[in-house]
């Protein structure tokens, strides 16, 4: 058989594989789709209606403008990183990773696979969410390419390294370990409900090496025009992250880390 | 000259908690054998498929599918096997038609081909009209077909069952017999490891025997079965004689009021032992063996390992 058609074939692998992550959430939708539109609701009317109202404007546009941006990554973080969490660690627990490493599928398109199944739901998140914060705010996009680019990165940032615990993971708590006290943490800090020029300079300095600031401030430079960080840096930044990631995660996949005896 | 779907040479595996599961096991599987492996539990059957089938890293040795190097070629290796696993490992939360549909696209099998397939697979396995309901929701004897659905959706051309019927009633493990023969005799090479030996014996042509990681007998079942020297029966009598046969070479034991059991050695007949009977007007109504003759040998075999196993063991004690 030719490469030709091996590649051809590893590629309908790929949209099964994909097919099976979508049907996966979908058919969950009640765990997946439905609460990131009730908790950013309750974003909007908190912190936007009742505590925003007090609130001046931020770089020249109102308190809720300023934080929808943070608020989508916010969801298509969490929901990209979870996504492939829980799928690849119950793939593992009930064993049905084994379809696939039984299968003549390539590592990276298995990796692709669960990756793009993530991005797929961060995307899907990211819809929901401006939609519902469409409700509450008057949404002017400055530039539609670059929050869809900077969508698409960090779901798939957050996709890996959602795969990189689920290898790791051995119980339902390992994979709930780090979205509850990494993830959580540096999203809240990282710039989504204020802006870093409010810190004192020891603070500003120290949230620079939170990633998440740099993707929260890419969003909103594509959202709003403005950034606390330079873009380039942002992008860059995000890049750097897919690639040590996407590496580390082949890598313990096509060793068999986690998933072979 | 033959041709292998599997050659299996000097493979080796010892885990990470330094147990050596396999010590360095050659046989080979001809193209369109029907093939048991047998051995007890935590013999090395399943590392054997899971090296196979690339579920455990090897150790050492070689492991060729269809002349493919699992180290050299390990895709066209794995898309000459289907693997049915020991223990249902589909995610219980899809559907049958959405597990087989995906396990042939994991094989490049495109979606409208793999649902015209599926349907073929699972009528043979009488689950079409399942095919909508979540795998959780199905008996055990139906989660068992459907990996064998499962397995057979990209068509391999060797199929590994690794005790399929386990748990299965004898009604559905009979039909699956008659699936599994017909297959074999459309041309799929079939390895199945069991702990049924009637199973085995029913099936299988040849048979391979593993016990403390290394293969004690890997030959013709027919061939197997010849050098069985004593069978034991029992025989259902409407009256116990007063006094128990006496033949030559066979042994006769009282097993309760109407059931006596024998040693017959393989070179006596039973015809003799029936003459006895009638000569001493007691009917027999019933007749059979005491246990599977498959089952007799099996015992014996393995348990020749497990003392010469305790036996290094001792001499490795007092070596310290």
């Amino acid at each position: 058989m030719t490469n030709k058609v091996y590649t051809k074939e590893a590629f309908t692998a790929l949209k099964s594989i994909i097919n099976k992550e979508i049907t996966r959430y979908f058919r969950i939708w009640i765990q997946t789709l439905l609460p990131p539109a009730i908790t950013t609701s309750l974003y909007f009317v908190i912190f936007g209606k009742l505590i925003g109202s007090r609130v001046g404007l931020m770089d020249g546009v109102s308190y809720m403008e300023y934080i929808t941006p943070g608020l989508i990554m916010m969801a298509v973080i969490t929901n990209s990183y979870s996504n492939v969490a829980s799928s690849f660690f119950s793939a593992k627990f009930q064993r049905n990773i084994e379809e696939l490493l039984v299968s003549p599928v390539p590592t990276l398109y298995i990796l692709l696979g669960y990756v793009l199944g993530g991005v797929s739901r961060g995307l899907f998140i990211g819809i929901i969410v401006t939609i519902v914060a469409s409700q509450f705010v008057d949404l002017h996009i400055q530039n539609y390419a670059l929050v869809f680019f900077v969508i698409i990165l960090t779901s798939m940032m957050f996709a890996t390294a959602g795969l990189v615990n689920a290898v790791f993971a051995k119980s339902f708590d390992d994979i709930s370990i780090v979205p509850t006290f990494i993830l959580t943490p540096l999203t809240y800090l990282g710039g989504v409900f204020y802006s870093i020029k409010m810190l004192p300079e020891f603070w500003q300095n120290v949230s620079m090496a939170n990633p998440v600031l740099y993707m929260v401030n890419a969003f909103r430079y594509g959202f709003l025009g403005f950034s606390d960080i330079p873009i380039e840096n942002a992008i860059i930044l995000i890049l750097l992250f897919i690639v040590s990631l996407f590496s580390l995660a082949y890598y313990l996949l096509s060793r068999g880390i986690g998933i072979r005896a | 000259m033959k041709k292998y779907a599997l050659e299996i040479s000097s493979l080796r595996k010892t885990y990470a908690n330094g147990f050596e599961a396999l010590k360095g096991i050659t046989f080979n599987v001809e193209e369109g054998d029907f093939i048991a492996l047998l051995g007890p539990n935590g013999a090395g059957k399943s590392t054997s498929i899971g090296i196979i089938c690339s579920l455990v890293n090897k150790t050492s040795g070689e492991v060729r599918v269809f002349g493919h190097s699992i180290d050299q070629e390990l895709e066209s290796a794995k898309r000459c096997i289907g693997l049915v696993p020991q223990e249902f490992n589909f995610s219980q939360f899809e559907t049958c038609l959405q597990i087989v549909v995906n396990q042939a696209g994991y094989y490049g099998v495109k979606r409208n081909k793999a649902i015209l397939r599926a349907e073929v697979v699972l009528k043979q396995l009488d689950l079409w009209d399942k095919k909508n309901d979540q795998a959780r929701s199905l008996s055990g004897g139906m989660k068992r077909r459907l990996m064998i659905a499962r397995a057979l959706m990209h068509e391999p051309k060797i199929l590994i069952l690794d005790e399929p019927t386990a748990g299965v009633d004898i009604e559905i493990r009979r039909t699956m017999w008659g699936f599994l023969k017909k297959l074999n005799e459309d041309g799929t090479t079939i390895v199945l490891t069991t702990h049924y030996l009637e199973e085995a014996e029913e099936l299988c042509r040849n048979i391979a025997i593993i016990n403390y990681g290394e293969i004690v007998e890997n030959t013709s079942m027919k061939e197997l079965l010849s050098r069985l020297d004593i069978e034991t029966f029992v025989l259902d009598v409407e009256s116990m004689p007063s006094e128990l046969p006496i033949i030559e070479g066979v042994n006769f034991r009282i097993r309760d009021e109407h059931r006596i059991e024998f040693d017959l050695p393989k070179e006596k007949a039973l015809n003799e032992v029936f003459e006895w009977f009638n000569r001493n007007n007691i009917r027999v109504t019933s007749m059979r063996n005491k246990s599977n003759r498959l089952e007799e040998l099996f015992v014996q075999l393995t348990e020749k390992g497990r003392q010469t196993v305790n036996l290094r063991d001792e001499k490795g004690q007092s070596n310290d």
